[in-house]
């Protein structure tokens, strides 16, 4: 099938662009992203804290069953224009990877549809390419365990 | 020392992704595959010398002509490389879409159970 998400990574650059299409007016997918208990719900993980301004900043954190920490992130808004733009720093705490800064465009298609373009900006072209290799280190939440081990199976193949 | 070229690089350039398309249904010669492209024969020469080298691209000699044809295992690589990726961003904003659809049908619901209340008389709930 088909995946409506894209993602495209120049080999000469150290970035990644993810674009995709939404059924929802671009509002609401700006909010999904500026709404902390929107946010923590489709992430799978809890928001601490989201501070969606100029100079905000958010902290991310997923506990599994026992309560231990599993994922923490944190992060810097740089700025925001509502419905069109957010900038923002994202960095995932004890793991070897450097933070990354990240411009999230939002683009209305028509009154139903809109489009995201995430553009990803690593540190390093290496650290772009073990990012790719370990998709599952980025987004660790109890909805995708599923899918992260069937994606480490792949990676073993 | 001549510097390797990785896959990704191989793939970034476009006329080497419209190259792998046309040699993806049947094997071609250089001069086939030229005759496509705008650009001189050298350059295209130097872009399946690059293909060749990150084995995207095959070759055979059949008498006299060399015809190019595209390594399909290669490719597969290619793409499992990105695609666990891929899936984990679609699953991530295919809830994204979900929360936020059930989001603005309770949005609605509340608008239209605040208009009922207007039309009784009373004031909208916060």
């Amino acid at each position: 099938m088909e995946l409506k998400t894209k993602v495209n990574s120049n080999e000469a650059e150290q970035q990644l662009l993810i674009t995709r299409t939404f059924n929802l007016p671009v509002d609401l997918l700006y909010k999904a992203f500026s709404t902390p208990e929107l946010l923590g719900q489709w992430m799978g993980t809890q928001v601490l804290e989201l501070e969606n301004q100029p100079l905000g900043k958010y902290q991310f954190e997923t506990r599994d069953g026992e309560g231990k920490v599993v994922f923490q992130a944190i992060g810097t808004i740089h700025g925001v224009t509502p419905n069109k733009q957010i900038i923002r720093t994202f960095e995932m705490l004890n793991t070897p990877f450097a933070p990354q800064l990240e411009f999230l465009d939002f683009a209305s298609i028509n009154e139903n549809e809109s489009e995201l373009k995430m553009q990803i900006i690593y540190r390093t072209k290496e650290l772009r390419d073990q990012m790719l290799k370990m998709p599952f280190a980025s987004g660790i939440s109890k909805a995708h365990d599923r899918l992260e081990t069937l994606m480490i199976k792949q990676l073993d193949q | 020392m001549k510097l390797r070229r990785d896959v990704f690089q191989a793939l970034a350039d476009p006329t080497r992704r419209a190259i792998l398309l046309m040699v993806a249904s049947q094997s071609m010669t250089a001069g086939a595959i030229a005759a496509s492209f705008q650009v001189a024969r050298p350059t295209i020469s130097k872009h399946l010398a690059i293909l060749q080298e990150c084995s995207l691209l095959s070759s055979n000699k059949d008498g006299r002509e060399i015809f190019y044809y595209v390594n399909a295992a290669k490719m597969k690589e290619v793409d499992d490389f990105l695609t666990p990726f891929r899936k984990m961003w679609e699953a991530r904003f295919d809830q994204l879409e979900a929360v936020m659809k059930n989001y603005q049908k309770n949005q609605l619901e509340n608008q239209a159970n605040d208009q009922t209340q207007i039309q009784q008389g009373n004031r909208p709930s916060e």
